[in-house]
């Protein structure tokens, strides 16, 4: 059975849902974190995909994306984790149920 | 793509990239969430390889394997108290109809749209994606490297304790 582009997608699509899934129902700061990369992942697969199988001129315009795509999420890391941290030094939890200065 | 081996290949990746994000979702336990987040990782770098996109693959090896997960396990090493359980809060079951309903949506997509596709194997290699970043994207490359400076930047400012905060005002 030969692999196509359906394939690809659909890994990329599951794995989208199940990062999307952790990322809005996680307790904890850092697990949702987490599934934010997940989907940041499988939009990657998903653009590397196009990529490989676009009947494009220049598909590799596709790689540059995800080159992109890699620097902003290790900065949106970087910036998620600091405040995490920062949070846990103010109110000594990441639960994001508790973090509701702002609730009235 | 045909052939045994590529098959082979896609399965294996598939199966242990979709099984390991399945494992974060489940696993009760942070530390083994980031684990298994590792791992899902490594198998989207496989699939990059498999996608004839090299430097893709070893960027991502590098940076999520290497840099992302490091500063993952650090964060949840300095926030002890704050404990490692990986439960879900209430909106669990609206969460699940969303991805349930959004996968499907997806996947009739996927199915039914008629995708135009090369048959041919292309010829990719990094002098080709380094010439595209330094030629005709090399206004959007700059202005990544500003911004990935500028975060880096607020987020040794964030982490920074008041007592370092003093310190620093008055040297």
């Amino acid at each position: 059975m030969s692999i196509g582009i359906e394939h690809f997608l659909t890994v990329g699509a599951l794995l989208f849902c199940l990062g999307l899934l952790v990322a809005l129902s996680k307790r904890n700061a850092i697990g949702v974190l987490m599934g934010v990369e997940l989907m940041l992942n499988a939009v990657n697969l998903t653009l590397v995909t196009f990529s490989r199988f676009s009947t494009s001129e220049r598909p590799i315009t596709g790689q540059v994306f995800v080159v992109f795509v890699i620097t902003v999420a290790a900065a949106e890391a970087a910036v998620a984790l600091a405040l995490a941290v920062s949070v846990y030094r103010n109110r000594e939890t990441v639960d994001v149920d508790r973090i509701n200065l702002l609730k009235s | 793509m045909n052939g045994a081996g590529p098959s082979i290949a896609f399965w294996v990746l598939a199966a242990v990239t979709l099984i390991a994000g399945g494992g974060v979702m489940l696993s009760r336990s942070l530390f083994h969430a980031v684990l298994l987040l590792i791992l899902t990782f490594v198998g989207i770098a496989g699939f990059f390889v498999l996608l004839s996109a090299e430097f893709i693959a070893m960027a991502q090896i590098i940076i999520y394997v290497g840099a992302i997960s490091v500063l993952v396990l650090f964060a949840i090493l300095l926030t002890p108290r704050a404990g490692r359980y990986n439960g879900e809060t209430k909106m669990l079951l609206p969460a699940l109809l969303l991805s349930v309903c959004l996968a499907a949506v997806f996947l009739f997509v996927i199915r039914d749209a008629a995708w135009p596709t090369v048959t041919a194997e292309p010829h990719f290699n990094t002098n080709q994606l380094g010439e595209a970043l330094l030629s005709t994207w090399v206004l959007p490359f700059e202005i990544a490297s500003v911004l990935l400076t500028a975060a880096l930047v607020g987020a040794i400012m964030l982490a920074r304790t008041p007592q370092e905060e003093a310190e620093d005002a008055l040297a």
